[in-house]
């Protein structure tokens, strides 16, 4: 198979994953992209390790999965205390740094 | 037939394996356009599991096999269910939500063509018609050996992000 339409689904994956996170407001729905582009990685990853038949690409992307649970707690944390406190999850609510 | 056979076994076409990730591709392609695109955040993660299902059936493609059940055991069963539970927790109702939808799609959307039309040129451009041999699986020996001699450090260090961020996690959403 070709190295590339791994590598190409992973591309349109990534961009789904970007265009969620620019156009979206739900916090909820901004973690879910970054979901999106962080498979995306560990697709590439996987297929570069397949790729050079070296394992540590399945080992980054067991890293990468790792970091993701801990990214989606603190996220999530995040937007409970946010729905707390504000009431909503509409991040173009959150502009408290705004000047 | 004979003559296909040959050609099939000279360029390693393996017909079979690329219908099927065709079928796989165009699913989750399909699925991540209606999580960034849905009203209903509900479907949004339910599509999500979508998605996960067909990138663990890529890593099995490519011989992964244990990151493959990795990805379902840790997405599809703790992050999404994890997902859920914030839907539920910060929202009353269920059905569909008009303003999850920000103002500026158009240009968040000519950012993501761009950028794929960047990404894809690059990588149509530099890997052409490289072959990548599926025929060797990564098993489970050859992963845990490597993880526990060569990347033992990366390894504990991701264990105490881990509990670094378990222990973040309680201390932002505790109630005091």
């Amino acid at each position: 198979m070709l190295l590339n339409q791994f590598l190409l689904l992973s591309a349109v994956l990534f961009c789904l994953g970007v265009y969620g996170v620019l156009a979206r407001k739900n916090g909820m729905l901004v973690l879910m992209s970054v979901e999106l582009i962080l498979n995306a990685v560990n697709i590439n990853l996987v297929a570069f390790g397949a790729f050079r038949t070296d394992v540590g690409g399945s080992v980054f992307a067991l890293f990468t999965i790792a970091v993701a649970a801990a990214e989606v707690g603190i996220g999530l944390a995040i937007v409970l205390l946010m729905y707390r406190n504000r009431r909503s999850i509409d991040l173009t609510q959150a502009d408290l740094l705004k000047g | 037939m004979q003559l296909l056979a040959q050609v099939s076994s000279e360029t390693d076409l393996y017909v079979a394996q690329n219908i099927f990730f065709a079928v796989i591709a165009v699913t989750m392609i399909y699925a991540a356009f209606r999580v960034v695109t849905t009203a209903n955040v509900v479907h949004a993660a339910l599509w999500l599991v979508v998605v996960l299902a067909g990138v663990a059936v890529q890593f099995l493609f490519l011989g992964a096999e244990f990151v493959a059940v990795t990805q379902v055991l840790v997405y599809i069963g703790a992050v999404i269910v994890l997902f859920l539970f914030g839907v539920m927790l910060t929202r009353a109702s269920m059905g569909d939500d008009e303003t999850v939808a920000g103002e500026k799609r158009a240009m968040a959307a000519i950012v993501g063509v761009l950028l794929f039309a960047v990404m894809a040129m690059a990588l149509v451009d530099s890997f052409e018609d490289t072959r990548v041999d599926i025929d060797q699986p990564q098993g489970v020996t050859e992963v845990s050996d490597a993880i526990f001699s060569q990347y033992i450090v990366p390894f504990e260090a991701v264990s105490v992000l881990l509990l670094a961020a378990l222990i973040g996690a309680i201390v932002v959403a505790r109630k005091d």
